[in-house]
């Protein structure tokens, strides 16, 4: 421990992280802008327009990222989860629930930019694809773990048990999402094929990292606010808590 | 085993005791698959089209029912504290009552399945495989289902709750369980699904108790 340079366990508690998060959440808001912009330039003015699908594929750039992003965040939602479960720690499983609104949003926003751009391409809003099932599903497990911590009035306990729910989540999700699958592969004669992509132009490729970078960058600052809020609610009764200069204001 | 065969025996008896509570649920099941063809027409055709999947989420529902009181009456008396303290492993103990709650929940809808397969037209054949399917499958939505009831213990709106937690995790054993149907009556074999019904039961045997017997564990502490 005593070659490292910075303290690392000092940060898992609430007192020595909110300042830091503080701190860090302008550089992430900062990059979300950045690589979000450069996104959002290369994916309108630059990407070529799609051979197949016009104009309106672009609306890609935004629905894929959600996806990605949606199952990331219940995948390190889950790994706070475990961790504040394991080891204890308060602060994790903070961030465990300062994230689930987060990936509940990225969630919604994948299924509601899917049916915009499934109403041009296969003219319906809505198709039992696998993939929108497996999504729709990943939101309904996000709004279990938010109703679960909502309706447990004592912290720690909501805490763990969230951490519990999360973590079969974790198992499941894999489990539902090749069930849903094969369940769509053997009911439906394949409406549309979503899995072959066709070969795809590098500035799109460029253009959808880009922006999932943005939404990331987004994710992060927005969870450090969240837990920042956390930490205040949840420890409003310690003294450093009272000798904030926002909170004495 | 003899705490593991004490339990079962008491839960079994308790249930008997208010048999009220456990016919309820199960005649929920009849009328909720009797509704169906109310709603949408008694055509043969599609009746036979539909059952598997009307059955199989009547059964999800109807187990649903019991899972709250797997745990919640034994929560409000202290007896789970006295078990938690007990010598044998909790987990065992908790095994236990889920066993009990699939012999009162789970094996009579197996059971009441071909009654209500009749009256969807379904063929011999498939009431088979239903049965077969259900056998599987239900112990499984009451090993996944006690997860759930530990973790809502004590909790405002636990009911509804339960079900906004349990019911996602039921979609694999309903796309297998009602496809297991669906491929038998098709012509397809109906094996592969049997199977991947099995590898659930066989991974939820292993997982459930223990996440169960943690969520216990923190609704005490």
């Amino acid at each position: 421990m005593k070659h490292s340079i910075i303290h690392w366990f000092k940060f898992s508690s609430p007192a020595s992280f909110y300042p830091l998060a503080g701190r860090l959440i302008p550089w992430f808001w900062l990059l979300a802008a950045v690589f979000g912009l450069s996104g959002l330039w290369l994916s309108f003015f630059v990407a070529p327009t799609d051979a197949v699908q016009g104009e309106g594929y672009r609306i890609i750039f935004v629905h894929v990222p959600a996806s990605w992003m949606s199952m990331f965040v219940y995948l390190i939602m889950a790994a706070w989860a475990g961790l504040g479960l394991v080891f204890n720690t308060r602060l994790s499983a903070m961030m465990a629930q300062a994230l689930a609104p987060t990936g509940a949003l990225m969630a919604f926003l994948s299924l509601w930019t899917g049916s915009f751009w499934g109403k041009p391409m296969w003219g319906t809003w809505w198709i039992w694809d696998a993939r929108l099932t497996s999504e729709l599903i990943l939101l309904f497990l996000y709004i279990g773990f938010i109703a679960l911590q909502a309706a447990i009035d004592d912290p720690r306990r909501a805490d763990k048990a969230g951490a519990i729910l999360a973590l079969v989540g974790v198992i499941n999700v894999p489990i539902i999402y090749f069930s849903v699958k094969w369940w769509n592969t053997l009911h439906q004669g394949s409406t549309v094929s979503l899995t072959k992509a066709p070969a795809m132009a590098h500035t799109m490729l460029l253009g959808m990292l880009l922006m999932a970078l943005c939404f990331w960058m987004y994710a992060v600052a927005v969870a450090l606010k969240r837990v920042r809020a956390i930490i205040l609610e949840r420890e409003a009764h310690t003294d450093w808590v009272k000798q904030l200069k926002e909170v004495v204001s | 085993m003899n705490a593991l065969v004490a339990i079962i025996r008491r839960d079994l008896l308790l249930a008997m005791r208010r048999k009220s509570e456990v016919l309820s649920a199960l005649f929920f099941f009849v009328i909720v698959t009797s509704l169906f063809p109310l709603g949408i027409g008694a055509e043969p055709a599609l009746l036979h089209k539909i059952a598997p999947g009307v059955i199989w989420v009547a059964a999800l529902l109807s187990t649903m029912l019991g899972l709250q009181r797997m745990f919640a009456a034994d929560h409000a008396d202290g007896t789970l504290e006295q078990l938690a303290l007990s010598p044998e492993p909790l987990g065992l103990l908790v095994s236990g009552k889920i066993v009990a709650h699939w012999l009162v929940c789970g094996l009579p809808l197996v059971l009441l399945a071909p009654v209500m397969g009749l009256q969807f037209n379904l063929g011999t054949g498939d009431l088979g495989i239903l049965m077969l399917a259900l056998l599987l499958g239900t112990p499984v939505l009451s090993l996944v289902g006690a997860i759930g009831a530990a973790l809502t213990l004590g909790v405002r709106g636990g009911g509804v709750l339960l079900s906004l937690l349990v019911l996602p995790l039921y979609v694999p054993t309903l796309i297998f369980g009602a496809g297991a149907v669906y491929a038998q009556g098709s012509g397809q074999d109906a094996g592969g699904h049997l199977s991947l019904l099995g590898a659930l039961l066989a991974l939820a045997m292993f997982f459930a108790p223990w996440a169960t017997t943690a969520a216990i564990r923190i609704a005490i502490e």
